[in-house]
């Protein structure tokens, strides 16, 4: 059932809405059934979330009578920002993953932030799917705040992505939709995968066949599920290396994304078109797995090269596989 | 005067991106004054070019107290003025989001570090700033609570008005707020405008720095010595909200004095010309922002009203 959960006019001829479909199993909603909600398109440059809406609701309804559960999808939070290639909100130069929880009595874009809070409040778990942005290719992770993980690793554990990082708390990231949900006790976990303005099928496919264990394990779904992968989970800041550049200029890797590294590898160089000088090359600090790699050539000093996450030997106890 | 490069980085295909700041007396780093951080924030480049001329002819005319140093940089962000785009060019992120700035860090955070190590050392910082929304101001200083600000220095610029605000999680990494946790005592100035050059508002922005920098004993200066500023708490604003979208017509300006049930606005369908809505004013009070754009959307905040009674009961 496709349903409106905010919606308002635009200046000229246009009503901006925010749709979700709610699948429900074969006897209609009842109480007590646990809800998984899907949410993807905060960031309208952000694509990979839309193949992966579309392949849980093709599979559930493929299968309709194996769903025990309630499944919302959101395939859209910013429709404006999806269809204009923005990743913000289009006319307000404004990260919508920044104004939540939002307020039903605030202004347009607060009064859709609330919208969305109140209508997830209440999901046994909620997943926000993102996609890196248009620089970086990231490998399917999830990520955590360290305030919510003992909740949230768990959940994350059974999602089939390679990498959960648990990243410490940062106050500007008080404002995501994530964040304000696990604040007010609807587990979220927010899922990075591939790179902006694409999809990345084998990481849509890897995460769907996590979502349907992960309902699998709520009792949402009967059907037949895959084992997840065993994901590497870093707590540790210092386990996680950026690589930046040091210079404006072309970036090429010479690596594949998570490959494993030494130290003193060639991660990739950045050239001089102009001069047709490679102005710099970038080696790997340290040994590891490279979990994220630029994607977009062109680059400035500082810019984002890479993350790589550091090869250590789990010892007896740690909280890592 | 002696101008600087502040911060320095290469481009591939560009000019250098430079910040450049302009020095004025010697001796202890007293005042930083700060122009645009985003692309769009002309007025506020414009209100600091003004700053060096004046602070020019004041050095020359030794009207600058001597052990005191100004800086003023008019540009925190060439490179976005020059392409006429808000934010950083290549990846859209927010200089005025960066700061305190880290050295080994992205692009923007290495410009808001590089920045940063030049002025956090001053006694007094002043940032010409700009708002998200579209609209006009009333002159104002605008002070964050991050629990050293003093109000008591901020009436002293004589600006109409002084604006106090709870800190938002986004605020922790402003020019401001930073400025205030490295204890310089900080201030964002707003003018009328920020995307046109509005001359009568950056004369009162000058003055009321000449006039604070006076009474503060760092410079001589006898102009016009402004207002007896109100204080006034963000939240005791008044929002006036449309309730509809479409095309908008602003009867009202800033500053002007409006009475309840007075109109303030009308909402006109885009298509049909007819009046959707008529916009009303909830309260006595004195137009503190008004949405300056033809379209609008629903909901929108397109005017802050400061109550009269708060303007009454000073």
């Amino acid at each position: 059932m496709i349903k409106t959960i905010a919606s308002i006019g635009l200046p000229v001829d246009e009503v901006l809405e925010i749709k979700k479909n709610r699948l429900v199993p074969e006897g209609g909603e009842a109480e007590g059934l646990k809800r998984i909600s899907i949410v993807t398109g905060i960031h309208g440059d952000e694509l990979e979330g839309q193949y992966v809406c579309f392949e849980v609701v093709r599979r559930i309804q493929a299968e309709k009578g194996n769903l025990s559960g309630i499944v919302d999808i959101y395939p859209a939070m910013n429709p404006l920002g999806i269809d204009s290639i923005t990743r913000g909100i289009p006319g307000f130069d404004l990260d919508m993953n920044r104004i939540f929880p939002g307020h039903k009595d605030g202004d347009m874009m607060e009064y859709l932030a609330g919208q969305v809070i109140t209508d997830l409040t209440g999901s046994d778990v909620c997943i926000d799917i993102h996609a890196s942005n248009i620089y970086l290719t990231e490998i399917p992770q999830v990520r955590i705040n360290e305030l919510h993980k003992d909740r949230l690793i768990p959940l994350a554990e059974k999602v089939n992505v390679d990498f959960i990082w648990v990243h410490g708390a940062n106050t500007v990231l008080e404002a995501t939709l994530a964040h304000s949900l696990n604040s007010q006790g609807t587990p979220t976990l927010v899922v990075e995968m591939g790179v902006g303005m694409r999809i990345t099928l084998p990481y849509c496919l890897q995460l769907v066949d996590g979502i349907f264990n992960l309902m699998g394990e709520l009792g949402i779904w009967q059907g037949e599920t895959k084992k997840p992968r065993a994901p590497i989970i870093s707590q540790n800041p210092e386990d996680v290396s950026y690589l930046n550049a040091t210079m404006a200029g072309i970036f090429v890797p010479h690596v594949k994304h998570w490959e494993k590294l030494k130290t003193g590898d060639l991660v990739g160089v950045i050239l001089d078109p102009l001069r047709g000088e490679v102005l710099d090359e970038i080696r790997s600090p340290i040994d590891g797995h490279l979990f994220t790699i630029r994607e977009y050539p062109v680059v400035d000093a500082g810019s984002l090269i890479g993350r790589l996450l550091r090869e250590r030997h789990p010892l007896p106890g740690e909280d890592r596989r | 005067m002696e101008k600087k490069t502040i911060y320095e980085i290469k481009s591939l295909y560009r000019d250098n991106f430079r910040v450049t700041g302009y020095i004025f007396g010697s001796g202890k780093e007293s005042v930083c004054i700060v122009g645009n951080t985003r692309g769009n924030e002309i007025q506020q480049l414009y209100i600091c070019s003004q700053l060096v001329k004046k602070f020019k002819h004041l050095e020359e005319e030794g009207k600058i107290a001597k052990g005191h140093q100004i800086l003023v940089i008019p540009s925190a962000n060439p490179y976005s003025l020059n392409i006429k785009k808000r934010f950083w060019p290549t990846d859209n992120t927010d200089i005025n989001r960066m700061f305190p700035g880290y050295d080994l860090g992205e692009t923007t955070q290495r410009i808001a570090a590089g920045v940063f190590h030049a002025i956090k050392g001053y006694t007094y910082g002043m940032q010409f700033t700009s708002f998200y929304m579209p609209g006009k101001f009333t002159p104002h200083i605008r002070m964050m609570k991050a629990g050293f600000e003093n109000v008591g220095l901020a009436k002293k610029f004589g600006m109409p008005y002084v604006v106090l605000r709870n800190t938002k999680p986004y605020d922790t990494t402003t020019l401001n707020y930073n400025w205030q946790i490295w204890e310089t005592h900080a201030f964002s100035i707003y003018t009328t405008s920020t995307t046109q050059v509005d001359k009568d508002s950056a004369q009162m922005a000058i003055r009321s720095i000449l006039n604070f920098l006076h009474k503060e004993g760092i410079v001589e200066y006898h102009g016009h010595e402004g207002y007896v500023s109100l204080v006034v708490e963000d939240t005791d604003m008044a929002l006036v909200r449309t309730g509809t979208a479409g095309i908008f017509e602003g009867l009202v300006r800033v500053g002007e004095e409006v009475s309840k049930g007075q109109r303030l606005a009308h909402i006109i369908d885009p298509y049909e010309g007819e009046i959707r809505e008529t916009v009303y004013s909830p309260m006595d009070g004195i137009i503190f922002f008004a949405h300056d754009e033809p379209l609008t959307y629903a909901d929108a905040a397109v005017y802050k009203l400061i109550p009269h009674e708060l303007w009454a009961g000073r």
